[in-house]
């Protein structure tokens, strides 16, 4: 387990143990926290699990494959520290990640 | 008005294989959809990309998927009603009488619900001021380019849309391509391409720049666009077009009475048929413990939901188990001969 904060749009926090080997997608949807569509179920291929995630986790991560960015270019108003949720598996690296869930996804 | 056995709502994989079960058991069947051709998310977001688990077929594209299963539903005729979005739906009788965007009506005994993640629509702008000028001098899609010629217009976006529109309309107007990033997602020739016509001055590129907010009148006058740094232009423009691709919406669904689950359709594991009698739900908007969202989930779905429709379009008669390899009546259905 790995705890990721996300904090929603209402300005609600939700810390949740997230099993390792999901997805920082899979969590939220799993918790149902708001805010995350994931339209395509993880296929990278809809930018509806997008969040933003704190400024110092993001050297943390690992790096976005070729499609991510691109995909990003279609999210609700994409900032440099966007990223899919759906691209981030948690493990113990990820452990305290915090990320913030936009105002809309489309 | 259309009449027919099962009205199905989406020509993804999922509602084109429902339709070839349909033909075999006997039934007829016309399919909604509103995108403008049939493949429903294959087509749509990965016509290209490779599937590696439809059964016995190694490898193929979106695209070669769907033509195979338009090959496969060929000898029944199916029907197509594509640019229509299904937008009521009223109990008439043991039947339904259904209607479309584009006023297309249908009767039927059943429906097949096979819409993906709901119908898609453009991604639009998150700039509140834009709903005010959308469709008037802002736009998702182009209908008539004609309007744009000896115009400025500000295209936002890095796929193939937008670059294609930054070089065709660069021939007749003023364009400015705003993106968010260096980088783009559309065909490097393309890219090349308008990188050629912003050093030649035939096309004004901007990246790290995103929309701040348009304003104007009755049509747009300037936009603000705001870069990575805060750095904030207004430019002259007479048009904005915004190309994000296209998002999925539930829509009208949602307002049939349907037992939603965080925008899926229950359905029970029997039929795959909803809540409401005659109504079934297949594919990735349907949700059942244990559901998969895979292209073959959809087509056992599909399969048990055309038998589903059976009593309803023929009431006095008993659905028999065959098998197309022997079904004499499955093949005549077919068009094969001997």
């Amino acid at each position: 387990m790995a705890k990721i904060t996300y904090h929603t749009h209402d300005n609600k926090t939700h810390t949740i143990d997230v099993q390792k080997g999901l997805t920082v997608m899979e969590g939220a949807i799993q918790n149902d926290i708001p805010g995350i569509d994931a339209d395509c179920g993880g296929g990278m291929a809809c930018a509806t699990c997008h969040v933003y995630v704190k400024e110092e986790w993001l050297d943390k991560l690992p790096a976005k494959e070729d499609g991510e960015e691109d995909m990003l270019d279609m999210a609700f108003e994409p900032k440099n520290n966007s990223r899919l949720s759906c691209q981030l598996i948690v493990s113990d690296e990820l452990d305290g990640l915090e990320v913030n869930i936009p105002s809309k996804q489309g | 008005m259309n009449k027919t056995d099962v009205l199905i709502i989406g020509a993804g994989p999922t509602g084109l294989f429902c339709a070839h079960q349909l033909g075999i058991i006997g039934l007829s069947c016309e399919i909604v959809d509103n995108l403008d051709k049939a493949g429903g998310q294959c087509i749509e977001l990965y016509p290209d990309k490779p599937i590696y688990d439809i059964p016995a077929v190694p490898e193929c594209t979106g695209e070669e998927l769907t033509n195979n299963l338009l090959k496969q539903i060929k000898p029944f005729n199916v029907k197509f009603h594509l640019n229509e979005r299904v937008e009521e739906l009223k109990k008439n009788q043991n039947r339904w009488h259904v209607k479309t965007s584009g006023g297309v009506e249908f009767d039927v005994a059943a429906i097949v619900i096979a819409g993906g993640v709901g119908s898609f629509e453009p991604r639009k702008f998150s700039v509140k001021e834009c709903e005010k000028f959308e469709g008037k001098s802002l736009f998702y899609s182009i209908k008539d380019k004609s309007i744009f010629k000896d115009k400025t217009i500000s295209i936002f976006g890095g796929g193939d849309s937008a670059l294609d529109w930054a070089i065709e309309l660069s021939n007749v107007s003023k364009v400015n391509l705003i993106h968010r990033r260096d980088g783009f997602s559309g065909v490097e020739a393309s890219v090349q391409k308008v990188k050629e016509l912003n050093d030649q001055g035939k096309l004004n590129l901007f990246t790290k720049y995103q929309m701040d907010s348009v304003s104007g009148d009755k049509q747009i006058e300037t936009v603000k666009i705001k870069h990575d740094e805060g750095d904030i232009k207004e430019i002259k423009s007479d048009y904005v077009l915004g190309f994000f691709g296209l998002i999925m919406q539930l829509g009208p669904i949602l307002d049939w009475g349907l037992n939603i689950n965080k925008k899926t359709v229950e359905v029970n594991t029997e039929n795959f048929e909803t809540n409401v009698e005659g109504i079934f739900a297949i594919g990735d908007i349907c949700t059942y413990p244990g559901k998969l969202k895979l292209i073959l989930s959809g087509f056992h779905e599909g399969a048990l939901a055309a038998r589903g429709c059976f009593k309803y379009a023929k009431p006095d008669e008993k659905l028999r188990f065959e098998f197309t390899t022997t079904s004499k009546a499955a093949q005549e259905r077919l068009g094969i001969k001997k």
